[in-house]
């Protein structure tokens, strides 16, 4: 309760200071609004429905990809962790992909898929798998050799010291490869949709743009508040919890 | 009834290492670490592989559990040839390798649920069973991290006892204790030894801590990994690693280890 107060007055300071800095008019009112107008471009937003469903349609996008990403990536980085020749070959391209700002896929995404929803899913898988595959496969290899020593001494072989030695021991990595994998899918679909206007759905990233066409100031500072909140909702409500548990049972947390 | 069953001492087995070499390749060629190691190892016998480090005793231990293989020569147990790991040979490390995301009873559960035939009730009977006798029965639920060194020893060695087998390997299990937990931990161990009648072969570099717990000492000497000299430790036990006794064959060992370094060097210059 607490930090929670402290927190809410730290965010109650910087808005009172963003109205002090707007009533003292350094800049034109068009390219600093007052938190007021903000607050009421969201609430109309909100009103008319228009926030929400953008807001399903970009989490929809995410969540697919990010799904998607995931069920390739993990397997993919347990195999090339696994096979030297996988490392070599598949774990190498991974590394220089990973390396690639995510943005850099739209240009290829929209000719290769045009405007449509594949081109985002396209885009946000790009954007997940190749730091998912890299930390799992940093997570396995990273594992003391001695726990899977301990596990075939019991009879463990196989299939089994996999999935209840190798993974679970390399599970902190694991969370810090979906989150970092999380934001990478998060970045490039904002990207995407800032650069791709499909008509199958309205997401966060074309009310962004809409505002910048419209001049809309308050459109543009209310979309980035809602980007912020979503990502930072995501850390607390997604992965917060599994790191609790990590930091528990490795005896990691101060 | 499975439980009485389960928890009945296993007749302890025989071990014989027969011719047993080993190399390994190195930057600089190939290192033996083992050369024509023969040892009988008879039901029920403590036997303390000593030896400074790099004398290839874990390595013997290794191939004994059937995590290594050797190059040359056997180990048998009751009569089977040992190729691989198995739940008769139990090992315990110098690190106690337990599983940090499972908690005390889980990890003391995780060779047990491998074993056919038990259901769910008994295997928790069995480890609740185990932690009690290594007196850790109040902290089933605790996590890895929140023992003290001894404590996860303890948890290692309840661990490798659950799925009841017949042999237990130790690799310095105790090296890296502080001395008052280390005593405690002898006692405790040879008061297991005795009650649930193992088999246990026992590598160390301490002197005392051989002599306190062996049957036999087997001083090995290094480069290339040779079994040097046999001692056999009658002493009564519960042996205590302060006596006077003790320390007498602690002394002589001591002497003979020393006289082959010496040697060693000799042949050097």
């Amino acid at each position: 309760m607490k930090r929670f107060i402290r927190a809410s007055v730290f965010f109650a300071g910087l808005v009172l200071l963003w109205e002090a800095l707007y009533r003292a008019h350094l800049w034109s009112p068009v390219l600093v609004p007052s938190p007021l107008s903000v607050g009421q471009y969201l609430w109309g937003a909100v009103a008319d429905g228009t926030l929400g469903a953008a807001i399903v349609v970009t989490l929809r996008r995410l969540l697919y990809g990010y799904a998607f990403g995931l069920a390739i990536g993990l397997p993919v980085g347990f195999l090339t962790a696994h096979f030297r020749v996988l490392k070599d070959t598949i774990g190498l391209l991974a590394l220089g992909l990973q390396t690639l700002p995510s943005v850099c896929w739209v240009p290829l995404a929209l000719l290769w898929f045009g405007q449509t929803e594949s081109a985002m899913f396209f885009v946000v898988v790009m954007g997940t798998i190749w730091s998912v595959i890299i930390a799992t496969e940093d997570g396995v290899r990273n594992i003391p050799p001695i726990y899977a020593r301990a596990a075939h001494t019991m009879g463990s072989h196989g299939l089994h010291t996999w999935t209840r030695v190798i993974l679970p021991a390399a599970l902190p990595y694991i969370v810090g490869g979906m989150k970092q994998g999380w934001a990478f899918a998060w970045r490039s679909l904002m990207a995407a949709e800032i650069y791709v206007t499909i008509l199958s759905g309205f997401g966060l990233g074309f009310l962004l743009n809409n505002g910048r066409e419209l001049n809309a100031m308050d459109e543009v500072i209310g979309i980035m508040l809602v980007l912020l909140v979503i990502g930072v909702l995501a850390d607390k409500i997604i992965f917060a919890p599994w790191e609790r548990v990590l930091r528990r049972r490795w005896g990691t947390s101060k | 009834m499975t439980v009485t069953t389960e928890l009945q001492n296993e007749v302890p087995a025989k071990l014989s290492v027969q011719k047993v070499g080993k190399s390994f390749r190195t930057k600089d060629g190939a290192v033996l670490a083992l050369d024509g190691i023969s040892l009988d190892v008879a039901e029920g016998e403590f036997v303390c592989l000593l030896g400074p480090s790099g004398c290839g005793k874990s390595t013997l231990l290794n191939i004994i559990a059937g995590l290594e293989e050797a190059d040359a020569g056997q180990v048998v147990a009751d009569g089977a040839r040992i190729t691989q790991p198995g739940r008769d040979r139990m090992m315990m490390f110098q690190e106690s390798a337990l599983f940090p995301w499972l908690n005390v009873r889980k990890n003391v559960l995780f060779g047990l649920k491998l074993k056919p035939n038990l259901k769910r009730k008994e295997r928790v009977a069995v480890a609740d069973f185990y932690l009690k006798l290594v007196g850790l029965e109040k902290f089933q639920r605790a996590f890895v991290h929140e023992l003290s060194g001894g404590m996860k020893q303890r948890v290692a060695l309840a661990r490798a006892l659950a799925p009841n087998p017949k042999v237990l390997l130790m690799d310095e299990p105790f090296a890296a204790l502080d001395a008052l937990t280390r005593e405690q931990l002898y006692g405790d161990l040879q008061r297991i030894w005795q009650d649930r009648k193992k088999t246990i072969v026992f590598v160390t570099h301490n002197v005392r801590e051989a002599v306190c717990l062996g049957d036999r000492v087997i001083l090995f000497s290094p480069h290339p990994g040779r079994i040097r000299q046999e001692f056999k430790i009658d002493l009564p036990r519960p042996r205590d690693i302060n006596s006077v006794e003790l320390a007498r064959h602690a002394t002589a060992i001591m002497a003979a280890l020393k006289g082959h370094s010496q040697e060693q060097a000799e042949v050097a210059e």
